[in-house]
């Protein structure tokens, strides 16, 4: 695989531009993440929700996507994906700091609940599994209009058990909807695991009784994900209606902070999980195949230290929204 | 003007939307070639297609969950619930999704959408087809819960539905559907959302209700009139934004207040609306708030001695009404 990099770069049709470029934003998302940590353990925000380990699944499945006019119903991991939908690592801080400012709630939302309607990125909530049929309803009416508009949505694993999941790919397939399913399962329904949560092991499976490919992809290999997403746009493109993709990914971190996964996992899976690191994965074989060279890999950990390092003080500079702004914009404000 | 059903004048006012605004559509469980299981889209179809009028799977938190989506999106759905008894798998979408998003995102997003669902009993639909839900609903700000029971304000208040810019929940008494009857104006026109009005005027007695008791209570206001007592009817028309400034005037003009309604009686419309006339007008009172509601059991039963327990009726609102009249 290591020696075979450049030339799957040209077979997906990407540039070594783009492909740095995906670097820049999986090393954007990790160091983010990292950084929410760093806060939350200081006690400078009261929660965070991580998505170390899936960068290479999101970053992949964004990158097929064309920011501004596709459209992203999100779940609360989806950093990488938001990033690259276009918010900025100050918008997304902000988000996290509840300040007046953050695009996404105006601080209504705990972190992680990211939208911002001028990147057609459609605001979630803490439910699991709701924003599927959103996503499908988008894909309703953008054909109703008459609209080249293909859909993004994502779940974990665990969300595959919703009704509302099952629901979604029912009418999607129906209506042969362009809607992207994108299922990062990282194993774990907070401490559940895929052999007590998915009967038959396979989210990707579900997808056969709805009569729609059900693909299942290496979640750590972004290029991988990249070519099956990219192949699901297409074919929603060309009228030939949603795809399931499951992406096999892998949990760094405890599923929250307030989650300590050292309860349920054993010292040896955990260790097995941070060898399997997809971002280090990623930045091995990309040095040995020569894609990318070490002092464009040093620039971009420093452009990336610096963008978190000023978004963090930025964002954490600006203003709570005024404590009566709780009762704004229950409905349409005259 | 046209003399329409209560059930017409709701189709009417689909119909005209539709042809005024391209982005209203339908969809439910068989709104499409049957034309509802009531007959309420009847002939939508054939005039707009099956884009515009949907036939949906038989999945209402999906109807709910699609319609959302698609308001996001820009256009107007009218989603119908076969029965309002069936509006529970929807629950989660209505209340986590529908009433937040405007919220949740500081007004970037919101959802215009109107759900519509027969509601209420009398027509041996059981347990599960003659409920009462609106008060599942009226505690959650965020939507509005409109609930007429006239075919004029049929036709007015789902216009004003669907053009309005927040989720609006619809719902009509079956028993109204073709037991009620008025001329109604060609034309589109809207009635206000928020506003309550005023159905008869009497200075012994208020009676408020809304929906299918409403009429109870003017049939049982005609007769009391007979006793020598004159009752002031208010018909709620909305739920959820309660019209306070209406309930607190009507209570204030006759000092005794009766309030009616099919939904069970505790935590109900009831509760709402007494706590507004303490909260205003308690001096204003010459007797101690009544209500008269459904009593306070799980659903209606089917057999029918037991249904009519159950349903009020113009014979108990006219008892009800006397006993606070002689108060």
């Amino acid at each position: 695989m290591i020696t075979g990099t450049p030339s799957r770069l040209a077979e997906l049709g990407l540039t070594r531009e783009q492909a740095l470029e995906m670097y820049y934003y999986m090393l954007l998302t990790r160091r983010m993440d990292e950084r929410m940590w760093l806060l939350q353990r200081s006690g400078r925000i009261p929660f965070v929700i991580s998505a170390q380990g899936a960068e290479t699944a999101q970053v992949g499945a964004a990158y097929a996507f064309r920011r501004g006019q596709d459209y992203f119903a999100p779940y609360y991991r989806d950093v990488g994906v938001v990033l690259v939908a276009g918010m900025t690592p100050r918008e997304i801080l902000l988000g996290a700091f509840g300040r007046q400012a953050d695009p996404s709630s105006g601080g209504k939302q705990m972190p992680n609940h990211w939208s911002k309607r001028s990147l057609n990125i459609i605001s979630g909530s803490s439910p699991v599994t709701t924003q599927l049929l959103h996503a499908v309803g988008v894909a309703v009416a953008a054909r109703m209009r008459g609209d080249d508009v293909v859909v993004y949505t994502a779940c974990g694993e665990g969300s595959s058990n919703q009704g509302d999941f099952h629901e979604a790919l029912n009418w999607a397939a129906l209506h042969r909807l362009p809607v992207v399913f994108f299922v990062q399962n990282n194993q774990f329904a907070i401490s559940v695991p895929l052999c007590k949560q998915v009967a038959g092991g396979s989210v990707a499976a579900r997808a056969h009784g709805y009569g729609i490919p059900g693909v299942q992809v290496d979640g750590t290999d972004v290029l991988a994900v990249y070519g099956a997403v990219r192949e699901a746009h297409q074919r929603a493109r060309r009228g030939e209606g949603p795809t399931l993709i499951e992406a096999r990914c892998i949990r760094l971190t405890s599923h929250s902070s307030d989650d300590d996964h050292r309860r349920y996992r054993p010292p040896e899976e955990l260790e097995a999980a941070r060898a399997a690191d997809p971002l280090i994965r990623t930045r091995t074989e990309w040095l040995a195949t020569g894609l990318m060279t070490e002092a464009e890999e040093q620039q971009l950990e420093q452009r990336v230290a610096a963008e978190v390092d000023d978004a963090t003080e930025w964002a954490e500079r600006q203003p709570y929204a005024p404590p009566e702004f709780a009762l704004r914009h229950v409905y349409e404000e005259g | 003007m046209a003399l329409l059903s209560f059930l017409e004048a709701i189709r009417e006012a689909l119909r005209q939307e539709m042809r005024r605004d391209p982005d209203v559509w339908v969809v439910g469980e068989d709104v499409g070639r049957k034309g509802g299981v009531f007959g309420v889209t009847q002939g939508l179809y054939e005039e707009f297609g099956e884009q515009r009028v949907q036939d949906s799977p038989l999945t209402e938190s999906a109807i709910v969950g699609v319609g959302i989506g698609a308001a996001l999106y820009g256009t107007r759905p009218v989603c119908e619930i076969q029965f309002a008894d069936f509006i529970f798998p929807a629950f989660n979408q209505i209340i986590s999704e529908a009433a937040k998003m405007r919220y949740r995102s500081n007004s970037d997003w919101s959802v215009p959408m109107v759900i519509r669902a027969p509601y209420g009993g009398g027509v041996r639909g059981g347990l599960y087809h003659s409920q009462s839900v609106e008060h599942y609903f009226t505690s959650t700000p965020g939507l509005k819960v409109v609930v007429p029971s006239t075919p004029y304000d049929a036709k007015g208040l789902l216009i004003s539905a669907i053009r309005d810019p927040d989720p609006v929940l619809f719902f009509e008494h079956k028993g109204l559907y073709r037991a009620v009857r008025e001329e109604v104006p060609d034309e589109p026109y809207t009635v206000p959302i928020g506003k309550a009005a005023v159905r008869r005027e009497g200075s012994d007695i208020t009676v408020i209700s809304y929906g299918k008791t409403l009429h109870f209570c003017l049939e049982a206001a005609e007769e009391l009139a007979r006793e020598g007592y004159e009752a002031l009817v208010l018909d709620l028309r909305t739920l959820l934004p309660l019209d306070r400034e209406a309930i607190v005037e009507a209570a204030r003009r006759t000092g005794k207040v009766l309030i009616v309604h099919e939904a069970n009686k505790t935590h109900g419309i009831g509760a709402e609306v007494a706590s507004i006339i303490a909260e205003e007008c308690l001096f204003d009172l010459d007797a101690p708030i009544r209500r008269l509601c459904g009593p306070d059991i799980p659903a209606m039963p089917f057999a029918a001695p037991m249904e009519q327990f159950y349903m009020l009726s113009p014979e108990k609102c006219l008892a009800a009404m006397r006993e606070l009249a002689q108060f």
